[in-house]
């Protein structure tokens, strides 16, 4: 085993609107059968990191649940397992995770007590399959510090909420801009990194020392002249969930056949917690087209471009159109919905018409469910 | 030191041949079911949903699916540190090396095994019913009763009683009589072939009786303990219990989960039915595809139209071909623009482009008239069937066929096309 994994999972983000006042990002259910953070967790598990830690804060209790047992991703073996930190208070620390880099301080000992000699940190938003392996030969080959996974956007994309990178011939990171209004560059970091373990202890440890507390401006951006910081580009799927309109268009993603093929079918597999449920169901009257539908759902409606999570009831002469319903969501008869986001554990009574209009809306009606 | 109250012994090791092709690789409890499922699920699950955590399952018969879908327990919460499932094969002993002769003689060969879990009860079970029970319930009715054995028996409708083993109790549900396929039976209690016994009667009985060849629990073992004067009862199960030994019960049975609240639900919350998931992604119903009246399992794409159906995960279904009263397991592949009429189609199945079956003259079957009725294509699994074949009634097709195998591309109604051997 030559890294460790560290997910850094901790963070809100007011752009996911009302869909983050119940879970972690970390926890939005992706895809019909996944949460975003089980992207992070297969590619670690299919490259060979049995070592995890994720670093939760914010909301984690939605994580919590979903990392209840570690075997649906195939740690908790003898050597290494995986490890769900949030903030505690102890006898020379009572503060809450400040920032990213402050959140691996509070749990240095974790890489202090491994022997691996890398440390490989990712997000617990992202949607994408990657060799990690791939990612510390390529960080070894260039004798870097530090090495920065990221992606050219297509041009013209507003990179506004990225951190963008500009890299000499050899890629190594000549300038790196947190979030810029004016970007240089349509080179985004995908918020993954290779450090060696040792350095990454040091500069933890020495911005910890200056009250510094985000990896990204505190460490990156301070080391960028000082060490050898490379980017590894890569050309495969990738997505962060950063707000609502990519929520919603990162799932629409996976109605194309494509990036279903590229996710479900070709190898390595995407794990997730596995709920028995029972068969989806379609009785009379349903009408499915171009659709994803999860197990336990039964339909008696009319699904359209939409991605139906686990669980979910659809009643008698319903419509649903380019929605997304998350899981354990009981519509009524004769609803419309269109263009939204259905939050997940609702009651949608039967007659009820949401139409996002100028965007897409967001349903949470919190009825009380009489279940028979 | 170990000590189990209850344990229970699976019976899991019978072929079930009249399943026909289903079965020629595989045994009957590891035959899919209800989309998703294997036979063997709904007893596992009952055991752990009913508190009994320490189940041997007695396998013989092509194990290898049933060994590789069990595992350690996993998917049940049967991976214990003590008790847990254990898989029971027959084997090797110094002096007369034995088969399991029987159901009572395979219990007897594993002795050892229960006596180390020290029970004060034996749950005795077989892998090849569709049913929710409560074993505890029974206990308890058995621990009530001061039973020594005790019989689950389910009321069954007079004209049918002559199909089963029937038992004549008194009002208190002590067993004072029994008999096997009686022509004029005295009563509707039909045995489910589930019993539970105290050990220390089990284990004198079956020491007692070991000599009997092809030792029985039916035949031998409950006239044993009838004759001895042991106290027997009969416990009354009135839920759903759906015996799928034959080709067209299986298919019944399959056929109801799609009713629209389907007697036997497993949509309920709790007495979940658990097992072995290998694939997680959702399924995908593409433009231009009906889906009605069906059940269909993750990670399966339909392209086509799919009406009165039990498809399973990882099934593909290709453009404008028409599925009607079918059964397709998983992993299967239908090409496109087919048609298939009450066809049963075993896992990793694939079938060309344009193909039809169940057209044409219901015509008893050639060589298994007993087994292939109703109507009933089976195709068996691993089978791969060519573009543009049609195939009739009542027929059967296993293994890798293409085009010469076909007269004119059509097999007839009530043919058998089977390629065995290890290419097959």
């Amino acid at each position: 085993m030559r890294a460790i994994g560290i997910i850094l999972a901790g963070g809100n983000n007011h752009r996911m609107r009302e869909l983050s006042q119940k879970r972690a990002i970390a926890a939005m259910p992706v895809a019909g059968s996944y949460r975003s953070i089980d992207f992070a967790l297969s590619n670690m598990s299919n490259s060979h990191i049995q070592r995890v830690a994720v670093l939760t804060q914010y909301n984690s209790r939605s994580l919590n649940e979903h990392l209840s047992s570690s075997k649906w991703w195939d740690f908790g073996r003898k050597q290494g397992g995986l490890f769900v930190f949030t903030p505690t208070v102890t006898a020379d620390n009572s503060s809450w995770y400040r920032g990213t880099a402050d959140s691996i301080y509070q749990n240095l000992d974790f890489l202090k007590n491994s022997h691996e000699p890398y440390v490989v940190i990712a997000s617990g938003d992202c949607v994408y399959k990657m060799d990690y392996n791939k990612l510390l030969e390529y960080h070894i080959a260039k004798k870097a510090d530090i090495t920065v996974v990221c992606k050219d956007l297509p041009e013209g994309t507003s990179v506004e909420r990225y951190g963008t990178v500009q890299m000499d011939d050899d890629n190594r990171i000549e300038d790196f801009d947190e979030k810029p209004i004016m970007a240089k560059s349509n080179t985004i970091s995908c918020g993954i990194y290779v450090v060696r373990r040792r350095q990454l202890i040091e500069m933890i440890e020495k911005s910890a020392l200056e009250d510094r507390y985000d990896f990204v401006k505190d460490v990156l951006i301070r080391y960028k002249n000082l060490k050898r910081i490379y980017g590894y580009k890569i050309t495969e799927y990738w997505r962060n969930i950063a707000s609502v309109e990519d929520y919603f268009s990162t799932n629409m993603d996976f109605l194309k056949p494509e990036i279903r093929d590229y996710f479900f079918r070709q190898y390595p597999d995407v794990y997730s917690k596995v709920d028995d449920l029972p068969p989806a169901k379609y009785n009379v009257g349903a009408n499915v087209r171009n659709s994803l539908i999860s197990s336990g759902s039964i339909i008696n409606g009319t699904v359209e471009n939409s991605i139906i999570f686990k669980k979910v009831y659809v009643g008698n002469n319903c419509t649903i159109k380019d929605s997304i319903i998350l899981n354990d969501v009981y519509i009524g008869d004769n609803t419309y919905i269109e263009n939204c986001i259905v939050e997940s554990r609702d009651t949608i009574r039967a007659n009820s018409y949401h139409q996002g209009e100028n965007g897409i809306k967001i349903v949470i009606e919190k009825n009380d469910r009489f279940i028979l | 030191m170990i000590k189990k109250e209850m344990i229970a012994m699976l019976l899991a090791g019978g072929q079930g041949s009249r399943l026909g092709v289903l079965t020629s690789k595989v045994a009957k409890p590891a035959v899919a079911f209800g989309g998703k499922y294997r036979i063997i699920d709904f007893p596992l699950s009952n055991c752990i949903n009913s508190g009994v955590d320490t189940v041997g399952v007695l396998t013989q018969y092509q194990p290898l699916r049933l060994n590789t879908h069990i595992g350690i327990g996993i998917p049940w919460d049967l991976d214990r540190n003590i008790g847990g499932v254990a898989v029971l094969p027959p084997y090797e002993k110094s002096a007369n090396t034995d088969w399991y002769t029987g159901t009572a003689n395979a219990i007897y060969q594993n002795l050892d095994y229960m006596e180390s879990f020290n029970p004060e009860y034996v749950l005795i079970l077989s892998g090849d019913h569709i049913y929710k029970m409560d074993y505890e319930v029974m206990l308890d009715f058995h621990k009530e009763k001061g039973s020594d054995v005790t019989i689950a028996v389910m009321p069954v409708p007079l004209e049918e009683a002559k199909r089963f083993g029937i038992l004549i109790t008194d009002e208190d549900r002590k067993i004072l009589d029994f008999e096997e396929k009686p022509d004029n039976p005295r009563s509707n209690l039909a045995s489910m072939g589930i019993y539970i016994f105290s050990w220390k009667v089990l284990k004198e009985a079956l020491i007692k009786r070991a000599d009997q060849p092809g030792l029985d629990f039916g035949k031998h073992i409950i006239p044993y303990c009838y004759d001895k004067g042991l106290s027997l009862f009969a416990y009354e199960f009135n839920g759903y219990w759906k015996d799928v030994g034959t080709l067209d019960s299986y298919w019944d049975a399959n056929m109801e989960l799609i009713d629209v609240v389907p007697e036997f639900n497993l949509y309920e919350e709790y007495w979940k039915i658990y097992t072995k998931s290998e694939i997680l992604p959702p399924q995908y119903i593409s433009g231009g595809s009906v889906v009605e009246r069906c059940i269909i399992g993750e990670g399966s794409c339909i392209y086509g139209k799919v009406y009165n159906s039990v498809i399973g995960c990882g099934v593909v279904i290709g453009e404008n071909t028409i599925v009607r009263d079918s059964i397709i397991m998983n992993y299967a592949e239908l090409g496109k623009d087919g048609e298939f009429n009450k066809a049963i189609i075993a896992e990793h199945t694939k079938i060309g482009d344009r193909v039809k079956m169940g057209f044409g003259e219901e015509v008893p079957n050639e060589t298994d008239p007993h087994i292939y009725d109703k109507g009933i294509v089976t195709v068996g699994e691993k089978s791969v069937i060519p573009n543009d074949v049609t195939i009739g009634k009542n027929s059967v097709v296993f293994g890798i066929t293409t085009a010469a195998d076909y007269t004119n591309l059509t097999l007839a109604s009530g043919k058998t096309l089977i390629k065995a051997g290890d290419e097959a």
